[in-house]
C-alpha cells in the first residue's frame, strides 16, 4: 500500500515540524495571554537560542549542555528586555509594544551578524541521534524522532506545571485577569518578568532544537515568526492546549501542502487560519472575546 | 554703478560664446585625463553578501596588479549595495549612470535586477559587464550590443550535465530546484541533453526559495523510485537541502548531482561531510591545473587572509581582466563607445577557468569547459575535484539579433 506508506511518512514529517512549532509558539502564547504583549521579537529569541547553542557546542563539545544552558542565557536576555524596554510601555497602547518588539528584530539580527557573521552555520546533531531509522518503510532521521519525543514530553511537563502547581495557578490567574490577581496579593510585576523570561527561554530552547535540522542563519527568527503567529491565532491566545493542537494542525497542513501542492503550501496554512477565524474567532481553545 | 556699455556687452557676449563653443572640448579633455569610473552594483549586505564580496575582491586583485592605472588613467570603482532587491538595484543603476556618469557598469547577482536594469542600460548606451546574474534572456531575446556577460547563462553549467548524468550516473532522475525563474531555467537546460540520451524524468519538485524544511520533498524523492537526483540550490538553501538529504539517509541509495552552486566554497564548510560524493557541473573549481589559476589562487589567498577563491571570484577576476585589456586596446579612450564595445568583444586571454572569449553572437562568455566535479576530502578540506569536462559550451542565443 504505497499510498498509506506515503501518508504515514509525511505525517511523521509533519509531526516533527509541528512539535518544533509548539515549543516556539507556547512561549509566544503565554506572553500574549499574560502580558497582553504581541512579542514580535519572539523569533529573535529563537535565533539567539540557535546561535548560543552553536557557540556552547563549539566550546563544550556537548549538545546536551548547550540544550540546557542556551535557554537560560536567552531567558536572562528576556529579563533584561522586559525590565528595560517593555515595562515602561505596559500602560501605553499595543501599537507601541508592536513597534518596539518589531525594532528589536532588526537589533538582534544585526547583533547576530556582528558577533557570528552573516553566513549560514550548521549545528551538528548529537552523536546519539546522527543516523536515520526506517519505520514501516518510512525513513526518518533519528534526530527528528528525538525532537518528536522531546516535544511531547515538554508538552506534558508544561501541562503539569500550569495545571498542577501553585506557580501554574498564579500564571493562570494572571492570564485570566491580571488586575484581579494583583488584588489577591500576587506580585504581578515579578510574575510578568518571570513569564516573559520563561517564554523567551522556551524560544531559545526551540532554537537549539531546530539547529541540527535548519542550521543557524540570521533571518531564521523573522521567517519562523509568521507560522508561530498563525499557530497562536488558530489555537487561541494564551492557551497551552491551543498552542499544542494549533502547532500540530499547522505542521500537518504545511507538510501535506508541500507534498501534494508544493506551489500552494503557504496558502494552505493561511486558509486554515482564515477558516478558524471565520468559524471560531477566538481560536480553537481561546476564551470567547469580550 | 557700472554702466553696461556697448563695448563691454559685446566683449561679454563674445567671451560667453567662446566658452559655450569650447565647453564640450574642455569637458572631454578633462574626462580623458580623469579616472575611468567603474560602477559596481552588487549585494554587500544580506544572504548573498558573500557573493558580492568574492566578486569585488577578485576585481580589486586585478586592478591592484595594474597599480590602479590603465593606459595612463586611474581606475575608480564606485560600489553600490543593491541589497538583492530589484527596486534598490535599479535605483542605484540609475544613480551610477545619470549622476556619476560611469564609463563601465558591472554587476549584479540577482537576475531580477539584471532584467530590471536592462532597458536603462540599453537606452543610455552604457556598457554593462554582467558579473553574475545568469538570466538566459540576456543572451537571447533581451540581448543588447551594450551588454556583455563574463559569468554564465543559467543554461550553460546545466545543459552538459544532462547527457553526462544519463551516461554515467542513472537514466532515472528526480529534478528539484527553488520555485523561481533561474531554478526552472536550469532544470529545462538539463532536460535538453538528458532526455535525448535516453533519460527519464521520474518527477520534478519546486520548493519555495528559502525553504528550511525539505522533509516532505525528501520523502517524495525516496518513494519515487528515482536512482539519482539533479538539484539546483544555492546559499542557505543549498546547506539545508544537502544536510537534510544526508540526514534522511538518501545519500547512500540515491546519488545526488546538481548545478555547481550546490557545493560552492561558500556553502561547503557548513555542509561538512554531508556534501561528500555530491557531483556538480560548473565552469570553475579552485583545483584547476593551469598556471593562471595557480597564480590566481595563490595571490587571492595571500591578499585575503587565506580565503580560497570560488566561481564568483573567477567571475570578478575575468570582469576586471576584460576591462583592463579593453582599455589598453583603445588607449584609455572611453569616449568612443563603439570602439570600446568592439575592443571588449575581441578580448581574449587565459583565465583561471581556461581560454576566455565572448561569443560574438550574444556577448556571453563561451565557457572553455564545464567541469564535472565531485566533492572529496583533499588538501586538508572538502573540495570540488574535477573528474570530467565538456568543452566549448556556448549559449544557443535563441532570439538574439546582435549585429555580428
Amino acid at each position: 500500500m504505497p499510498f498509506l506508506l506515503d501518508l504515514f511518512a509525511q505525517a511523521l514529517n509533519g509531526l516533527s515540524y509541528g512539535v518544533l512549532l509548539f515549543l516556539l509558539s507556547v512561549g509566544l502564547t503565554l506572553i500574549f495571554g499574560m502580558l497582553d504583549v504581541v512579542n514580535l521579537a519572539h523569533g529573535s529569541f529563537y535565533m539567539l537560542g540557535a546561535y548560543a547553542g552553536l557557540t556552547l557546542i563549539a566550546a563544550s563539545g556537548s549538545f546536551w549542555l548547550a540544550l540546557a544552558a542556551a535557554p537560560l542565557l536567552v531567558g536572562v536576555i528576556g529579563v533584561l528586555i522586559e525590565r528595560s524596554c517593555l515595562r515602561p510601555l505596559y500602560w501605553r497602547g499595543p501599537l507601541d509594544q508592536v513597534l518596539l518588539t518589531f525594532g528589536l528584530i532588526y537589533l538582534f539580527e544585526d547583533l547576530v551578524k556582528w558577533i557570528w557573521g552573516g553566513r549560514i552555520r550548521s549545528i551538528p546533531p548529537p552523536d546519539l541521534f546522527s543516523g536515520s531509522v526506517t519505520l514501516w518503510g518510512a525513513t526518518v532521521p533519528t534526530y527528528r524522532m528525538f525532537v518528536i519525543a522531546f516535544g511531547l514530553v515538554m508538552a506534558v511537563v508544561l501541562w503539569l506545571l500550569t495545571e498542577r502547581t501553585r506557580l501554574g495557578a498564579i500564571i493562570r490567574a494572571g492570564v485570566f485577569d491580571s488586575e484581579m490577581a494583583a488584588g489577591m496579593g500576587i506580585n504581578v510585576d515579578r510574575v510578568f518578568t518571570g513569564v516573559f523570561a520563561f517564554g523567551a527561554g522556551l524560544a531559545g530552547l526551540s532554537g537549539v532544537i531546530a539547529g541540527p535540522i535548519q542550521s543557524a542563519q540570521p533571518p531564521m527568527g523573522a521567517t519562523i515568526l509568521v507560522p508561530a503567529l498563525i499557530v497562536v491565532v488558530v489555537g487561541g491566545l494564551g492557551s497551552l492546549k491551543g498552542s499544542l493542537v494549533g502547532s500540530l494542525i499547522i505542521g500537518q497542513a504545511e507538510t501535506f501542502g508541500k507534498a501534494w501542492l508544493p506551489g500552494a503550501s503557504m496558502l494552505i496554512i493561511y486558509l486554515v487560519m482564515a477558516l478558524v477565524l471565520l468559524l471560531r474567532p477566538q481560536g480553537l481553545f481561546g476564551r470567547a472575546l469580550k | 554703478m557700472a554702466k553696461v556699455t556697448r563695448r563691454t556687452f559685446l566683449g561679454g557676449a563674445a567671451a560667453t560664446a567662446a566658452g559655450v563653443a569650447a565647453g564640450p572640448w574642455v569637458l572631454r579633455a578633462h574626462a580623458q585625463s580623469g579616472p575611468v569610473k567603474i560602477g559596481v552594483v552588487l549585494p554587500y549586505t544580506g544572504v548573498y553578501a558573500v557573493l558580492g564580496e568574492s566578486i569585488t575582491q577578485a576585481m580589486e586583485l586585478v586592478f591592484a596588479r595594474e597599480n590602479w592605472t590603465v593606459a595612463g588613467r586611474k581606475i575608480e570603482m564606485i560600489k553600490e549595495d543593491d541589497e538583492m532587491k530589484p527596486p534598490v538595484g535599479i535605483r542605484k543603476t540609475e544613480k551610477l549612470i545619470d549622476s556619476d556618469k560611469v564609463d563601465i557598469l558591472t554587476g549584479p547577482v540577482h537576475s531580477g535586477i539584471l532584467m530590471g536594469m536592462r532597458d536603462k542600460v540599453h537606452s543610455s548606451k552604457t556598457i554593462l559587464i554582467v558579473s553574475n546574474a545568469g538570466a538566459d534572456a540576456i543572451s537571447r531575446e533581451r540581448c543588447s550590443k551594450w551588454i556583455f556577460r563574463t559569468s554564465f547563462s543559467n543554461w550553460q553549467p546545466n545543459q552538459p550535465m544532462g547527457g553526462w548524468v544519463a551516461k554515467n550516473v542513472s537514466k532515472e532522475v528526480f529534478l528539484t530546484a527553488p520555485n523561481y525563474q533561474a531554478g526552472k531555467d536550469m532544470m529545462e537546460a538539463f532536460k535538453e541533453t538528458f532526455v535525448p540520451a535516453g533519460g527519464k524524468v521520474v518527477a520534478e519538485d519546486y520548493p519555495k526559495l528559502g525553504e528550511t524544511d525539505y522533509a516532505p520533498y525528501l520523502t517524495k524523492i525516496k518513494q519515487s523510485g528515482a536512482k539519482a537526483v539533479f538539484a539546483f540550490f544555492s546559499g542557505t538553501d543549498a546547506v539545508n537541502f544537502v544536510k537534510q538529504y544526508d540526514q534522511f539517509g538518501l545519500k547512500q541509495s540515491i546519488k545526488l548531482t546538481g548545478a555547481g552552486f550546490l557545493t560552492e566554497p561558500d556553502v561547503l564548510p557548513a555542509q561538512g561531510a554531508s556534501a561528500l560524493g555530491v557531483i556538480t557541473g560548473h565552469f570553475y573549481t579552485p583545483l584547476l591545473d593551469n598556471p593562471v589559476n595557480h597564480r590566481f589562487v595563490k595571490d587571492f589567498r595571500d591578499k585575503f587572509f587565506g580565503k580560497i577563491p570560488d566561481g564568483f571570484a573567477c567571475q570578478g577576476y575575468d570582469t576586471a581582466e576584460v576591462i583592463v585589456r579593453a582599455l589598453k586596446a583603445v588607449n584609455g579612450n572611453t569616449q568612443d563607445k563603439d570602439k570600446l564595445v568592439d575592443a571588449i568583444a575581441k578580448t581574449e586571454f587565459d583565465s583561471p577557468r581556461g581560454r576566455f572569449r565572448f561569443d560574438p553572437k550574444t556577448h556571453n562568455v563561451i565557457q572553455p569547459y564545464i567541469y564535472v566535479r565531485e566533492v572529496r576530502e583533499v588538501f586538508g578540506g572538502l573540495n570540488n575535484v574535477p573528474i570530467d569536462k565538456v568543452a566549448d559550451v556556448r549559449d544557443p542565443g535563441t532570439g538574439c539579433t546582435l549585429p555580428a
